[in-house]
């Protein structure tokens, strides 16, 4: 963007390796259905990128209802990664999403065992439109499996390794932060040879029905996000950039520009957007609008030179 | 197809016991349908509140809703004049071409105000509908003479018998025959009842928690005999013959 008034130029680009984005701002998995949802609202190729819905090897249901709780600057939700399965993604899914966007997605893969998410990596090795596979080992709302591939180490290692060895595709893994150390997890991904590492997904939490008396969604827990854990997003994206030499995409609680600047403060190249999406569909239009104001504001002229300001 | 808009609380009354009817101004083109509904942001709460169409015009859309929790408390002290964030053109809503000449619709509490615009429209459309509506008690009665008024047969029952028939919707509805289709909205149980004894085809429209409200979380997602259907989008309205209870 061309600032008139002092003729200055605003770059919001970032890279995500040899991916391109015009900037950083991506929709997260599981808050944008698989994109045409929000056709109507505005011309979705003003987004960075688009992460598609969690996708597994066979269709899935998902959980029973309900399945989202309201908390005070959140919801928890328990959707149980209600999917159509990889084949109808890449055969219906990513098709009908070109007709609104010409830009490279990025597909989230999920899996209940290291076969699942090798079959769903070999699969979305062949599809064009693919840019980065984000591989989820974190979701706490499928029983054995997603975060326990998340929550150790070797196992984190392990399924990153062995995507990589299917796809040729940049391999980033989306970690959960209901660990006690979550360097260790990213550490082990990039010895597994993650080419990045998004994070956080959601924090295991609960909310109980005070006329029932019963807890509010029919799966018990479910994962909590939105405003309130940013700080804990924060946190996390601020000490695996400290420990790990791969870009990070930064998620949690993400509203404004304002967030989307600080989390790249802390080291993240490029950002999700989640929750926020629910709430007011014009969310990352929003965000992408009020950042070269923002960068104004704060005296910032390229996001790329700001990534990881705080740690010098 | 749906969009976000403000709107200005024109009125904002209590109607009957716990219930209040809310007039907004503002843009209604993208409300094609009876049966849709609007999913309104309330101040200092994260998800916005699902509320039914009652009826629209090219200026207001009228809401009809009941104080349950904190959300629809708050809702019920919003003063005219102030603005509201909301989205509309939600859900599918009725299908008005299958009614016949005599359709039945038939409300149970707040599962009513949908049915106003469908009343509107059916008998614009020059049928005959008999309207079934079920209360608690007659002080939770609302909106028998706007039915009245449009030209419908009203029958009423409340479950402790202080006005109309005594018992629920399905006590009326087991002694009429004549009717060509029904369309039906109420709790989850009412619901249920109606499928089981209401003869020949209709639709049902459904509630379930939502965390958009426009298809992208996959939070409002139930079981059909066409496939998993997320009823902010597909629905709320199911034909009867998809249902799976
Ligand atoms: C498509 C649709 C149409 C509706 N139309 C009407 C209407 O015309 N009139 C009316 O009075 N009510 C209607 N409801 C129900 C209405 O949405 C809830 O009563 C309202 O959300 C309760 O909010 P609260 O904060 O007072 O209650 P709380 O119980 O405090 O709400 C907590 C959370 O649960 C959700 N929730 C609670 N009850 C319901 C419910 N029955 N359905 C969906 N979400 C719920 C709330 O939205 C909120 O996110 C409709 C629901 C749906 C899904
Ligand atoms: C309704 C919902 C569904 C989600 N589904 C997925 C999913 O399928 N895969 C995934 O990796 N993350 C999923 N997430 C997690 C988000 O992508 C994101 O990591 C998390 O919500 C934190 O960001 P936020 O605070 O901006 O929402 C989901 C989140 C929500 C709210
Ligand atoms: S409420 Fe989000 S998909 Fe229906």
């Amino acid at each position: 963007m061309v600032d008139t008034n002092n003729e200055k130029t605003y770059d919001l680009s970032v890279n995500l390796g040899d991916f391109k984005l015009d900037n950083p701002v991506i929709p997260a998995s599981g808050t944008f259905g698989f994109g045409y949802e929000f056709e109507d609202y505005y011309d979705l190729n003003i987004l960075g990128s688009i992460s598609l819905k969690g996708t597994t090897k066979d269709a899935r249901f998902g959980n029973p209802t309900p399945r989202i709780a309201e908390c005070k600057k959140g919801l928890i939700n328990s959707i149980g990664l209600q999917n159509p399965g990889i084949d109808a993604v890449i055969e219906k899914e990513i098709p009908r999403l070109r007709y609104s966007y010409k830009k490279k997605v990025i597909a989230n893969i999920s899996g209940f065992s290291i076969e699942e998410y090798k079959e769903c990596c070999e699969k979305i090795d062949k599809v064009e439109e693919v840019a980065i596979i984000e591989l989820n080992i974190s979701c706490p709302n499928v029983h054995n499996g997603g975060m326990a591939f998340g929550t150790s180490p070797e196992a984190a290692k392990e399924v990153t390794k062995v995507a990589k060895e299917v796809t040729t595709k940049p391999v980033y893994v989306k970690l959960t932060p209901n660990v006690t150390n979550i360097v260790e997890i990213a550490k082990a991904c990039e010895e597994g040879g993650a080419d990045g590492i998004c994070l956080i997904n959601t924090l295991l939490g609960m909310r109980i029905d005070l006329k029932t008396k019963k807890p509010t969604i029919a799966n018990k827990m479910g994962g909590f996000s939105g405003p309130a854990i940013f700080p804990v997003a924060l946190r996390m994206v601020y000490q695996v950039y400290e420990a790990v030499n791969i870009p990070i995409i930064g998620v949690g609680g993400i509203e404004t520009a304002d967030d989307v600047i600080e989390m790249m403060l802390a080291g993240a190249t490029a950002v999700e957007v989640g929750a926020a999406n629910l709430k007011n569909p014009y969310a990352c239009k929003e965000i992408i609008d009020d950042l070269p104001i923002k960068m104004k504001k704060y005296g910032i002229e390229n996001l790329k030179n700001i990534i990881g300001m705080a740690h010098q | 197809m749906y969009k976000r808009n403000k709107y200005k609380v024109k009125s904002n009354k209590k109607i009957a016991k716990n219930v209040y009817e809310m007039i907004l101004e503002g843009d209604t083109t993208y409300i094609v349908r009876p049966g849709q509904f609007i999913n309104i942001e309330i101040d200092e709460f994260y998800l916005r509140r699902p509320i039914s169409v009652c009826d629209y015009d090219s200026e207001t859309i009228t809401v009809i809703y009941k104080v349950v929790g904190n959300g629809t408390e708050k809702m019920s002290t919003l003063k005219e004049g102030e603005i509201l964030d909301i989205l509309t053109g939600l859900g599918n809503g009725f299908s008005e071409k299958a009614s016949g000449e005599r359709p039945l619709l038939i409300g149970g509490g707040v599962g009513t105000p949908p049915m106003y615009n469908l009343c509107k429209k059916l008998i614009e459309q020059g049928k005959k509908p008999i309207v079934v509506l079920g209360f608690g008690a007659i002080d939770e009665v609302f909106y028998e003479d706007k039915f009245k008024k449009l030209g419908a047969q009203v029958l009423i029952s409340t479950v402790d018998g202080s006005y109309g028939t005594k018992g629920f919707v399905t006590d009326i509805i087991k002694q009429l025959k004549d009717y060509t289709y029904y369309y039906a909205c109420g709790p989850k149980n009412m619901l249920k009842a109606v499928y089981d004894i209401a003869v020949g085809d209709g639709e049902l429209s459904f509630e379930e928690k939502m965390g958009c409200g426009f298809g992208a979380c996959m939070g409002c997602t139930c079981k059909t005999k066409n496939g998993d259907k997320r009823l902010c989008k597909h629905g709320p309205v199911l034909k009867k013959e998809e249902i799976i209870w």
